[in-house]
């Protein structure tokens, strides 16, 4: 018996905002900055959305893909940096609006941009283990950069949900395995508005180490290599980090190219991923072999080896758009919107 | 400011799901949901049904705010709209993902979940429906 994704869905909000423009505004070379970084242009968040109404999108978009009674969900989790409430769980508000309360578990999770896959795996023991049928593991974040900082030309909103079960399984997820240590070189303190970094320290000490110390673990307890995988896909906090690590584990262009999302929309942390394997599940086909690891700060990856199965032509994939459709539906903004939208801006009392 | 915690909490099923009722007597669908149906009255007591409208509908009437309460001044100019939605009931909402010149009578519109308001940055958040232009 293997546990694996049952449905998936994602949300990525329409706006947008080109490096370009955010780099003008800071005397910068934004349009070098984005060349550098691998980056069109990122999501940004209505004034009217975050991490809560993001997480409802996604998992409504997962429901809406299979016939399956919500109340047969038995935990929800929702991995993020940016929960709207540091005390109130999101889970509790996405399982009201999914119809799945009131009998269920349901936490928030976070470990920075890896919460959503640390979410994936508690499901995928909850239900290996028959404590419950069905778990929903939703990635989601409306990530923040402070103004000016290196961050603010990546740092986007979106994210996905993933239904986990052992029945009607479309994507088998046969090994699992994480690598974790205490490196910190990215974390936002209780109460800070924005994160902090350190750096050039993000790369090897942290990035690579983790991502590539997890997928040889994972090549390991699996028996493969690269060539065995028909797509791979990696936490994407940039264009750059994911296809350096992706060649050095052997990976062609043609194996990372679609679910490498962050090209178009940013990093959109715990939703990264998690998006990215989304738009590969739109277009797999049965006996595709998938290669995922993700990353987050603090620090520590967790790897997945999935195999679409046949019940992949038999949910509803067209019944919500696309991540390709969500990439083309964007409106693009210009800064002192974008400001505005992300509460930038001092404004008076309300 | 607690006042409205439990306004608002009664009212979830309806700004989340779209919960409304219908008579068990004539069929008549009403949201937000009635105790009983204005057309049968007491015929109906006891048969009203928990009824979840389908989220999909069409702009009746609609009218462009420029002067908003504080808590909108970050989405204005924004439009309210009059949806009929596919099963004839009417209700009032925001229409977002659409510049207001867009906007059409007959226009036809799907529910999503927003951010209503929130009681100041200390406050509770409020959630519910809003529609957008249908996919």
């Amino acid at each position: 018996m293997k546990s694996g994704i049952v449905s998936y869905g994602a949300y990525i909000p329409r706006y947008r905002i080109r490096p370009k423009d955010i780099g003008v505004v800071w005397g910068a070379d934004g349009e070098a900055m984005g060349r550098g970084l691998n980056i069109r242009a990122k999501s940004v968040p209505g004034p009217d959305e975050d991490v809560i109404t993001i997480s409802v999108e996604a998992a409504r978009a997962c429901m809406a893909k299979v016939d399956l009674d919500p109340t047969e969900i038995g935990a929800i989790y929702v991995g993020s940096e940016s929960h709207p409430y540091a005390v109130k769980p999101t889970a509790t508000i996405v399982a009201e609006a999914i119809s799945s309360a009131p009998v269920l578990t349901a936490a928030d999770f976070e470990f920075a941009c890896k919460a959503g896959t640390a979410a994936i795996q508690t499901t995928m023991g909850l239900t290996l283990s028959k404590m419950m049928k069905y778990g929903l593991a939703i990635g989601s974040d409306t990530s923040q950069g402070a103004p000016g900082d290196a961050l603010e030309y990546s740092a986007s909103a979106g994210g996905a949900a993933f239904l986990i079960g052992v029945d009607h399984v479309a994507a088998e997820i046969a090994h699992t395995v994480s690598f974790t240590t205490d490196t910190p070189d990215f974390w936002r303190r209780e109460g800070q508005r924005y994160p902090s970094h350190g750096g050039r320290f993000t790369g090897e000490p942290a990035y690579f180490k983790h991502v590539l110390n997890c997928a040889q673990l994972l090549f390991k307890r699996a028996g493969t290599t690269a060539e065995d995988y028909d797509h791979a896909v990696f936490h994407q906090p940039n264009g750059k980090f994911p296809v350096r690590a992706a060649k050095q584990l052997g990976f062609k262009e043609g194996q990372i190219d679609t679910g490498l999302c962050v090209r178009e929309i940013g990093n959109t942390y715990s939703g990264a991923i998690m998006v990215g394997l989304c738009a590969i599940l739109d277009e797999a086909d049965p006996g595709d072999r998938i290669f995922a690891v993700g990353y987050g700060s603090g620090a520590g990856s967790d790897g997945f080896d999935l195999t679409v199965t046949e019940e992949i032509r038999k949910i509803r994939r067209d019944a919500t758009p696309s991540i390709k459709e969500m990439i083309a539906d964007s409106v693009f903004l210009d800064y002192a919107t974008y400001a505005k939208y992300r509460g930038k801006i001092l404004m008076r009392e309300a | 400011m607690s006042l409205a915690i439990p306004r608002f909490w009664r009212e979830i099923q309806s700004r989340y799901n779209l919960i409304g009722t219908k008579c068990g007597n004539c069929g008549k669908v009403d949201f937000p949901p009635r105790a009983v149906c204005p057309v049968c009255g007491r015929k109906s007591i006891g048969k009203m049904q928990r009824f979840q409208l389908g989220g999909k509908g069409s702009v009746v009437t609609y009218t462009v705010i420029h002067d908003a309460p504080a808590q909108f001044e970050m989405q204005k100019p924004y439009v309210m709209a009059i949806i009929e939605m596919d099963e004839g009931v009417r209700l009032t909402s925001q229409l977002i993902d659409v510049k207001p010149e867009d906007v059409r009578i007959g226009m036809k519109v799907q529910a999503s979940f927003r951010k209503l308001g929130q009681d100041g940055d200390a406050g509770v958040i409020h959630y519910g429906y809003k529609f957008r232009p249908a996919g």
